[in-house]
């Protein structure tokens, strides 16, 4: 048992953590393994893999995570600042070198040195945009922080646009904009801003086939959508659902999966729902709407402006992110790719979320309010570090 | 520096208080109307608010995402619980099931011989929804598979079916070759398809079953209308197994002989078609049936020629002098004329403008057993007469020959009575004319005549005599049955049905001989000729019944297309072979007494060989 009494690192780190958060992820993790398992081996045994490469993988990879959850979580606000901004240089400069010399897989050049680069860059962006905005609330005169955080989105989104990667840009729009929202935004612009997101929607239907393929599909699923697309996904993805009913058909006995492709990524909800069923699925979809209300309810609380914005924009990133993938799963939306938080297999992502989740753990540490003062008196110092 | 040092006392303080720094900057702002100029300060103002953000709105808007999220994952839950009650969509295997060639029970013949009977199959189906490619599937699947449409097979495999059939009934080669093309969404169904072991013998009762192994003819038909769709259709899952087999009253040997028997004959007098059948008239069963040409339900298409019905049953003719056995029985029965009464048939008969002659004109009265074995029109018509044309409807409609009769086959056809009943008519139809029924009704009645009098509505399934006689009618009394066994019996001795006389089976039997109407009139070269032949006489178990349409002379029929050269001439051969087939036991001395009841009644002569009788006579 750690004691009060004594102030060590690690107690201070126990006692101002948000244990149900850290708990919930925890869970979250060994659900990713044990769903994994039902939903990586058909992929495994099409690729002349081992059945449990991707779950052995997928466990290889939580221990790197872990330690980089842990890590950051000790992090005190200022250092978060600093790491992130690191992260983000190394990162755009990877996407950057991705796209001149990164190798073409599947139409896009995302990938560099055998990591994905854009994975980092969404926790690392979240933070300094919520280091922007926080200091643009705050009404500061003397450096243009809410412009300097109206730079960022362009900056980080157009190399994402050329891999092209619409996914992630979406993501970190959405975010951005949510953020922005939170600094207080005056509702002339939230309307605005949603306004230029629509049209932006529109535009790419307009201009995009596969965008439009995908949206006419959904709409109008009788149609053949322009032939671009079908969905067989989706439609494969809902009968999954169907065959598992409320109690699933039991662990390794799913078939759909079979011919369910990317089952251990992107439709590995639907894998889930074939073998454990409905009720095991709304489990896990409380499990992240616990981890996402929780997070912002922390962001609510915290009176460091940063930290709000940086708990909020965390949450909020694993938030969207988890709803686009559920969403698409049980086509109450479009189809787009996008990996379900934790569960999917992927090592770049794996450690990009305990990145951010680790940051989100340490801006939502309990601090004295001294410290917190002082901290937002000393601000300025460390804003130019 | 000093600037930034000094900002965080009053924000200090006035957070704790709960007004944050930019609130007070903005009540700065907002006390501006009352300086000079009002309008433009309420303008910069209100820009001002446009271009900043305020922090205080924060911890607010940061609840309001939360709720937006928790609506979201609420309507994720909901979904999922609208998934959670959404019943399994029609499996698969329930679809195939559906779709594939149920189980139908066996049919044996009277002996326990299989007559048709289920094999197993393999059918390829394909789901179009989990098919990734469907061009490549109907490219490969139709090379593996040459006999299927490509396009036809493009079109089912683009539908949004959650299954269709590509080929059913594959060898298994094909099998092997189609599961070797790995192609997800295609696959193997187990099915059963009906097979018909002897071909075509027995063809037309059987009938025969569709692709999906319902009957749509014969008796496959009739077990389908017993309840067998019934219970596929409420999804029981039977299996040839739990299905009691079916046992017909034909015994398939005995059929293939007179199939046989009858093919010969066919071929000999050249006829456009025969047809042959044995009645077992103490319970009505139908031993055995052929009608020729026939079909081998094996390969049903050929079943839908139309020259390939059941004559026996189906096709409609007039019987010619066998219906003369149905007059007399009348006459007798009707106690008009006994079996002494002489008839006169001189000449002609005339009525109006017509004239009714005998084929074998005696010139002379002549008694009832003569009329009978002189197969005399005149002698016949004039009987009917004396019972008139409402006795002799009244007598024709209680032997079952004026309404359709409806055995277990399906296929049946209406008589075709005149359309106005006459004197006239009566007379023809006393000789066979004018009335066109199925052979097997006329066989109805033949029996009811030589059974002791008992109507019994022919079965094509096994039944005991009791049951037969439990709900058939007395149409005649036992004495006339007896008088119309002896008559036959005469004319197989000294009549026309000699041919058919096979020694020691002491055969009755009577031949008839139709004028073809061809163009509406009468035909004096084409002829439907029929025979009917009881064996034993004196105690008949058997009746055999040959029906021939238009058939030719031969020389040993001396340019004679008259029944006895040739439909009685197949009864004999068939009685021939299939008499030891059947149990009928070949007696070496003709029986002592075989007409008891006519003794009893003093007609001496009727147990008297028929040589002897003459000569008294």
């Amino acid at each position: 048992m750690i004691s009060r009494a004594e102030q060590t690192l690690f107690s201070d780190w126990l006692w101002t953590v948000d244990r149900w958060l850290l708990g919930a992820l925890a869970l979250l993790m060994v659900c990713g393994l044990v769903f994994g398992m039902a939903g990586s081996p058909p992929v495994a045994e099409r690729l002349h893999l081992p059945t449990f490469y991707f779950v052995n993988k997928q466990a290889e990879f939580l221990v790197p995570a872990i330690a980089v959850l842990v890590a950051a979580s000790f992090l005190s606000p200022r250092h978060v600042r600093r790491v992130a901004l690191a992260v983000f240089v190394v990162a755009m400069a990877l996407i950057v070198a991705a796209l001149l010399f990164g190798v073409e897989v599947k139409g896009a050049r995302r990938w560099i040195f055998g990591i994905q680069p854009s994975e980092f860059v969404k926790p690392a962006f979240v933070i300094l945009a919520a280091w922007a905005f926080s200091e643009g609330a705050r009404g500061r005169r003397d450096m243009p922080a809410n412009f300097m955080a109206i730079l960022l989105l362009p900056a980080t989104v157009v190399p994402l646009v050329l891999q092209p990667d619409f996914g992630q840009t979406m993501l970190i729009s959405l975010v951005w904009g949510a953020l922005f929202f939170m600094a207080g935004l005056h509702w002339f612009w939230v309307a605005g801003i949603g306004g230029a997101g629509a049209s932006a929607v529109f535009a790419a239907y307009k201009f995009v086939p596969h965008v439009r393929a995908r949206i006419l599909k959904f709409l109008e699923p009788q149609s053949d959508g322009g032939a671009v697309t079908d969905t067989f996904q989706v439609d494969t993805a809902r009968d999954s659902f169907i065959a598992g009913g409320w109690f699933g058909k039991g662990p390794g006995e799913g078939t759909l999966k079979r011919i369910l492709p990317d089952s251990h990524t992107d439709f590995i909800f639907a894998v889930t729902g074939e073998e454990f069923g409905v009720i095991v699925c709304i489990a896990l979809v409380s499990l992240f709407a616990f981890i996402v209300i929780r997070g912002l309810t922390d962001a609510a609380r915290n009176e460091d402006p940063f930290c709000r914005f940086a708990a909020a924009g965390l949450s909020m990133l694993f938030g969207i992110q988890s709803c686009i993938n559920l969403a698409v799963n049980l086509r109450l939306m479009p189809a787009k790719g996008m990996t379900l938080p934790f569960i999917s297999y992927g090592g770049s992502s794996l450690i990009s979320l305990a990145l951010g989740m680790g940051f989100l753990i340490a801006v939502t540490r309990k601090r004295p309010r001294t410290e917190v003062l002082l901290d937002a008196a000393l601000d300025p110092g460390a804003a130019r570090a | 520096m000093s600037d930034h040092m000094q900002i965080p006392d009053p924000q200090l303080m006035k957070s704790a208080a709960e007004a944050p720094a930019p609130d007070a900057e903005i009540e700065i702002y907002d006390d501006g109307p009352q300086a000079a100029q009002p309008s433009s300060d309420l303008s910069r103002a209100w820009l001002r608010r446009l271009f900043s953000t305020r922090l205080e709105k924060s911890d607010r808007r940061v609840r309001f995402v939360a709720i937006g999220f928790a609506a979201v994952y609420l309507l994720i839950a909901g979904k999922l619980v609208w998934l959670g009650f959404k019943p399994e969509p029609a499996s698969m295997r329930t679809a195939a099931a559906e779709a594939s060639a149920a189980a139908r029970p066996d049919i044996l013949d009277r002996n326990g011989e299989v007559l048709a009977t289920d094999v197993k199959t393999m059918s390829v189906f394909a789901e179009p929804r989990r098919i990734i490619d469907k061009d490549e599937a109907t490219e490969l699947l139709t090379a593996a598979l040459p006999d299927v449409d490509p396009k036809e097979l493009r079109e089912r495999l683009g539908s949004r079916k959650g299954f269709v059939w590509v080929k059913r009934e594959i060898t298994p080669k094909q099998q092997q070759e189609v599961y070797r093309l790995g192609l997800p969404g295609v696959g193997f169904w187990p099915e059963n398809k009906r097979v018909y072991p002897n071909g075509p013998v027995g063809a037309h009762v059987l009938g025969f079953t569709n692709v999906d192994n319902q009957g749509i003819a014969g008796i496959e038909k009739f077990i389908d209308g017993q309840g067998l769709a019934d219970l596929h259709g409420a999804g029981f899952n039977l299996s040839a197994e739990n299905l009691a087999p079916i046992a017909l009253s034909l015994d398939a040997k005995a059929t293939f002989a007179v199939r046989d028997e009858l093919a010969k004959g066919l071929e000999k007098f050249k006829a456009k078609a025969a047809a042959a059948a044995i009645l077992d008239v103490n319970t009505g069963e139908v031993i055995a049936l052929a009608s020729l040409p026939d079909y081998d339900p094996n390969n049903p298409s050929d079943a839908l020629a139309p020259d390939h019905i059941n004559r026996m049953n189906v096709g409609v003719y007039e019987m010619g002098s066998t219906f003369k056995a149905l007059t007399i029985a009348m006459a007798l029965d009707s106690n008009k004329v006994n079996l002494n009464s002489r008839i006169d048939a001189h000449g002609a008969l005339r009525y109006g403008r017509f004239q009714i002659h005998d084929y074998h004109g005696q010139n002379r009265a002549l008694t009832v057993p003569e009329v009978f074995t002189y197969s005399s029109n005149i002698g016949t018509a004039r009987m009917a007469l004396m019972v008139g044309v409402d006795g002799h409807q009244a007598f024709l409609r209680k032997m079952g020959q004026l309404d359709r009769m409806r055995t277990e086959l399906p296929e049946s056809a209406e008589p075709i009575l005149p359309r106005t009943w006459g004197e006239l008519n009566t007379m023809t139809i006393a000789f066979g004319h004018g009335l066109a029924v199925a052979p097997l009704q006329a066989m109805m009645a033949v029996g009811a005549l030589v059974n002791g009098g008992y109507l019994i509505k022919p079965t094509f399934l096994k039944r005991s005599e009791a049951d037969a006689k439990r709900n058939a009618p007395q149409a005649v009394r036992p004495e006339t049955s007896e008088a119309l066994r002896y008559v036959m019996r005469l004319n197989a001795e000294i009549g026309s049905a000699r041919k058919a006389n096979i020694a020691g089976y002491f055969i009755g039997g009577k031949t008839g001989t139709a004028e073809k109407v061809v163009n509406g009139h009468y035909s004096k070269t084409k002829v439907f000729t029929t025979f009917m032949a009881i064996a034993p006489a004196d105690k008949p178990k058997y009746l055999f019944a040959t029906v021939m349409d238009d058939p030719q002379a031969t020389p040993e029929t001396h340019g004679f297309t008259t029944a006895a050269w040739n439909s009685g001439l197949v009864t004999g051969q068939i009685i021939e072979r299939v008499g030891p087939l059947l149990g009928l036991e070949p007696r070496f001395k003709l029986p002592e007494l075989p007409f008891p009841l006519l003794a009893k009644l003093g007609y001496k002569q009727a147990n008297s060989p028929a040589g002897k009788a003459q000569e008294e006579d």
